[in-house]
């Protein structure tokens, strides 16, 4: 009994400790955002590693997404006789939930893992003690550039998800629903607003934060050797889907409860 | 001048440093030698500022790398890590070049890679190989690379992390000559960790023997070899019988 109970308050102060080193690591880092340097060179390198290389993930995903919807639409929606809401309930459901969350959770497994294994490996080869010795703050130049880079670029990337997913629910719609396609069209944005749009937006900029800042946070306190860059990895992308569907959830509620 | 005054750093139930005393002065050569797992590398990270020691007091010219103040003194100070640190995203000459590239001492992109290509140069490798990424170089070239990083802003004082470990015993020599070579011809003063003892000949002008946590033994090289200290004529000899336990 003794041994349970000293396990579970172990558990409890590494969960605490973890949390504590998680906190101080954000605040570290919204600290640096503002304060120069500013390494441009770094940043831009970090808009095409997050943002257009995730391009071809994020369509693809998104394509199949709203075509295989706008399947699942129909066939539920003719148990009411209601067919016709296929275009807008895919339009509406790309732009709140399943561009953004997808989007969010495919950057997250393609860019968490790539930049926890990165600065990771930049740990145990010493190059982080490397920046330090040479007058560079790690967080400045590897977080900063990254968590920006992020948090611009992912909601760009749910705006393209949401329309190709659109379109993949259009193709679907015309060539193997018998919808037509002008009136499809119209359907799809005539029951869309604004605030469809720009809470998937916001949606995609604070799971563009939580992508870089877990990826960021795990690579740094990698621990020596393969396994501690492939424990980081896992780290980083498992607590980055987590928070995204976490995040989701409470932004919708934010949004959309009343 | 270095001057570590009675520096005790613990991980945990592991007291790795118990009371290190060390001074190093200006333009001398210090080489700190010991067997594996004695805390070598623990007091090279606490003189950079790496690592925070539990107590005791470390002063590199007279400022504490632990300290707010420890920009101050890192941009006086170069350092070669064990495996060369090169950063794997930069060209072989933005990382020599990289201090003048970033921060305080920046210039312009034109004269910082006339300057790496002068520092590639000094350590022996042509200016052809600045384009080059640090994986497409060999170890010793990488070694090289990473010496010419640490020279690139005239520092006034220079760490070395085992310069010739994973070295094969020529390209050893070669870059105990260029450290020895350099160290001389820039007047820094140099702090050189290693366990190899040609390492040592070929560098020190001052010996400081690390095991159990605190300096047994310190001074000149010509000394060295007349030392009575049972733990350091083991250690020199390489012999497996002595004070210094095999099982650790």
């Amino acid at each position: 009994m003794i041994g349970l109970t000293a396990q579970t308050g172990r558990i409890f102060l590494t969960f605490c400790s973890f949390i504590g080193e998680l906190i101080i690591f954000c605040v570290r880092v919204f600290a640096n955002i503002l304060t120069p340097p500013f390494y441009i060179q770094a940043f831009f390198s970090s808009l095409i590693q997050v943002g257009w290389l995730s391009l071809p993930v994020v369509g693809i995903t998104s394509f199949f997404t709203g075509g295989a919807l706008a399947l699942q639409i129909y066939a539920g929606g003719a148990r009411f006789n209601a067919e016709e809401v296929v275009p807008s309930i895919v339009a509406i459901g790309m732009v709140r939930e399943l561009g953004p969350v997808l989007g969010g959770l495919m950057v997250a497994a393609r860019v968490a893992s790539s930049i926890a294994a990165e600065i990771g490996t930049m740990k145990v080869t010493e190059q982080i003690d490397a920046l330090t010795t040479l007058s560079t703050d790690p967080i400045k130049y590897l977080v900063v550039p990254r968590l920006i880079a992020a948090f611009l670029t992912v909601p760009l990337l749910v705006g393209v998800g949401d329309s190709i997913g659109i379109l993949g629910g259009y193709i679907v719609g015309v060539t193997r629903l018998d919808f037509n396609n002008s009136i499809y069209l119209i359907n799809s944005i005539n029951y869309l607003e604004l605030w469809d749009l720009l809470s998937g937006l916001v949606k995609g900029a604070v799971f563009g934060c939580i992508i870089a800042l877990m990826g960021c946070f795990f690579g740094m306190r990698c621990e020596k050797g393969a396994r501690g860059v492939g424990q980081a990895t896992k780290s980083a992308v498992v607590s980055a889907s987590v928070l995204i569907l976490a995040a989701n959830y409470f932004l919708t509620e934010a949004f959309f409860s009343s | 001048m270095i001057d570590v005054s009675d520096v005790y750093k613990s991980f945990g139930q592991n007291h790795v440093l118990k009371g290190v005393n060390l001074k190093v002065h200006d333009g001398k050569s210090m080489v700190i030698i010991g067997a594996s797992g004695q805390g070598k590398s623990v007091i090279l990270k606490c003189l950079l500022g790496l690592t925070k020691p539990n107590s005791g007091k470390i002063l590199l010219n007279g400022i504490d790398p632990n300290s707010p103040q420890k920009n101050i003194i890192l941009a006086k100070v170069g350092m070669l890590f064990q495996g060369g640190a090169l950063f794997d995203s930069l060209p072989v000459w933005q990382n020599v070049a990289f201090r003048y590239l970033h921060g305080k001492q920046k210039i312009n992109a034109r004269e910082a890679r006339k300057i790496a290509i002068e520092k590639l140069e000094r350590v022996g490798l042509k200016k052809s190989f600045a384009d080059n990424f640090p994986s497409q170089l060999s170890g010793g070239m990488q070694k090289r690379v990473a010496l010419a990083r640490a020279i690139a802003t005239q520092p006034e004082i220079i760490f070395f992390d085992e310069p010739t470990t994973g070295l094969d015993p020529i390209m050893a020599q070669v870059i105990n000559s260029l450290i020895r070579e350099l160290v001389m011809e820039l007047g820094v003063t140099a702090v050189t960790i290693t366990h190899d003892i040609q390492s040592v000949r070929s560098i020190a002008d001052e010996v400081a023997f690390l095991h159990n946590g605190i300096i047994q033994w310190t001074g000149a090289l010509n000394q060295l070899d007349k030392s009575n200290n049972k733990y350091l004529k083991q250690f020199i000899a390489g012999s497996t019988d002595g004070p210094i336990g095999t099982l650790r």
